[in-house]
């Protein structure tokens, strides 16, 4: 059910962002998500993309240190108080999250969120039973 | 098992006879000098030693030492001892700490030395059947020449590949069945980590041995290198100053590297009164080149930190032995009033589970002394939590204040990212500007 997070190890330097995302451009990866977490010394660039893949290996040949993380991907309306009732399911639950970001779709009325958790399994079945619907790689795709 | 050996009856030499052949060779190249070579005819004037002084070994010590500081004031020219008539050739160190120090050859210099890096190359176990991989830049650098010529002593097949550009090392590797790499141990670190990349085993890999030099690097590093080759590695000695690699060399049984005695004298001495300290006892390693002709350095004084052992080896060499160095008199850093070696550093890092591939900065803030230590990430080891970064980080700082006494900051940075330059990574980086 989870969807395919890309991470990314950054040095503080200047022009290493823009040399991912070019690469990215370069092989006609489209950014749907994007976070950054950041120490004095190095960041670590998050990324949900339309082909994983494809910026994978891409990546991997210009030599960045990348990881494939699951994360969860959970659909919430776009209205207030949407997203606190899906953490507020995860907090019942008991689940711990490490880091989670947000991003609007295009067309839709509807927002999403990557939450990024111990255990997915336990994650999803709380958000699923509380009729939160989650989405895939291939919903990814879509969008 | 049988024992091999370059040149058997020299290297199994009684002791005794190993002295005596050094005190009549060292009479004559003391004479050679003198009358050779102004720069060290004043030195041993104003010490007020003659070459009727020197009758044997046990005079050793009444010569002046040579330093790099000389060698940088005699540049080019002043302790050639040779016309250049005579000379074929030319090498020259990299210049790291200061003026490059260049070093002459005659022809009987570049056969002796070509010896001293075959009787590395028997040891290791290999010869004529065997594929030598010469990793080691080519061209001013001792590295590449020097076990080049070795390995046409030998007879083994020579593929002269020179540093660099590893996806053809590989492919030379695989497709032609080395069976002895001859490269930095830094250098061979990558080259393995680059084949375990791949996917290869190490029982996919032809090499049998490895000739590892030219740098520092720890028994830590050893057993990495050996693990993922298949192979066993053996170190190799060697500055440009006293010719190159082969000063002295491993044997199978790698408890410390055999010095060429008929070629070198070794000395241990207090680096700060310049005595001659006894056998066993940690100093600074000083050289005597015996034979050379075109660049006879006498009693050279390397920086290395060294022991030296006349203890009995199954190897059946009489040679002495010289430990791995322990550091250099020069590359030791003096941080926040700490006696830090890179030798250590590299140490912690094999410990707890790193690649020795670091950088060392320091700098001082406001008269202070900052000590930062940047180092390469294994690939399996990053996540993508920030908090489990700094965890590796704190962690690996407080093993290296449990080593060294003061405390790094450590950064992890990106595999491969390190600079490297001729195979050999620039460890350190002092920007303190102390007058």
């Amino acid at each position: 059910m989870a969807i395919k997070q890309l991470t990314i190890f950054l040095e503080n330097k200047q022009g290493t962002i823009v040399s991912v995302t070019d690469t990215l451009a370069a092989n006609n990866v489209n950014i749907r998500a994007l976070s950054i977490a950041e120490t004095e010394d190095f960041g670590i660039l998050r990324l949900i993309v339309n082909d994983a893949r494809t910026a994978v290996s891409k990546l991997s040949e210009e030599g960045y240190l990348i990881k494939v993380t699951d994360v969860v991907g959970v659909k919430i309306g776009d209205a207030p108080g949407k997203l606190s009732a899906a953490l507020g399911v995860l907090s019942k639950a008991g689940i711990n999250m490490e880091y989670l970001y947000a991003f609007m779709a295009r067309t839709e009325k509807h927002a999403y969120v990557v939450l990024r958790v111990e255990d997915n399994a336990t994650a999803e079945k709380a958000l699923e039973d509380a009729g939160f619907h989650l989405i895939t790689d291939a919903d990814i795709d879509k969008l | 098992m049988e024992k091999h050996y370059y040149q058997k009856e020299i290297e199994t030499m009684p002791v005794e006879d190993i002295k005596k052949l050094q005190s009549e060779k060292l009479v004559k190249q003391v004479r050679h000098v003198y009358d050779n070579v102004p720069y060290y005819r004043n030195l041993m004037d104003e010490k007020g030693v003659k070459p009727e002084d020197i009758h044997g070994i046990e005079d050793l010590h009444k010569l002046p030492f040579l330093t790099k500081a000389d060698l940088r004031d005699a540049y080019p020219y002043g302790l050639l001892a040779k016309p250049l008539s005579e000379c074929v050739r030319i090498h020259s160190t990299s210049g790291t700490t200061g003026r490059r120090v260049v070093a002459f050859y005659t022809q009987n210099d570049v056969d002796l030395w070509e010896d001293c890096c075959a009787r590395a190359i028997v040891a290791a176990g290999c010869g004529k059947e065997d594929v030598c991989q010469v990793a080691y830049g080519y061209g001013l650098f001792t590295g590449g020449a020097g076990l080049h010529g070795g390995s046409h002593k030998v007879g083994s097949l020579t593929l002269p590949m020179s540093s660099g550009n590893t996806e053809r090392q590989i492919q030379f590797m695989m497709d032609l069945n080395a069976t002895l790499l001859c490269c930095t141990p830094s250098y061979a670190a990558y080259i393995s980590e680059s084949l375990k990349e791949q996917g290869y085993k190490p029982e996919d890999i032809p090499l049998k041995a490895g000739i590892f030099g030219a740098e520092p690097w720890t028994e830590e590093m050893r057993h990495q290198i050996e693990e993922t080759l298949g192979i066993k590695a053996y170190d190799i000695y060697g500055l440009t100053e006293t010719s190159g690699p082969g000063v002295s060399f491993e044997c199978e049984e790698q408890t410390g590297m055999h010095i060429n005695e008929d070629h070198f004298l070794a000395e241990i001495i207090d680096p700060d009164t310049g005595e001659v300290l006894p056998e066993g006892e940690k100093g600074e390693l000083v050289f005597t080149a015996l034979d050379k002709e075109a660049f006879p350095l006498l009693r050279y004084r390397t920086r290395d930190i060294c022991v030296l052992s006349r203890k009995k080896c199954s190897c059946g060499r009489t040679f002495i032995k010289m430990a791995k160095p322990m550091g250099r008199t020069d590359d030791m850093l003096i941080i926040r009033g700490v006696n830090v070696f890179p030798s250590q550093i590299e140490t912690v890092l094999l410990n707890e589970g790193y690649q020795p591939n670091y950088q060392i900065i320091v700098d001082r803030v406001n008269n202070n002394d900052t000590f930062e230590i940047n180092v390469e990430m294994n690939p399996e080891q990053f996540t993508d939590k920030v908090s489990e970064i700094l965890a590796m980080e704190k962690s690996l700082a407080n093993a290296m204040k449990t080593m060294l006494g003061i405390n790094p900051a450590i950064h992890l940075v990106a595999p491969k990212s390190i600079t490297r330059s001729e195979g050999k990574a620039v460890r350190v980086v002092d920007k303190r500007k102390l007058i």
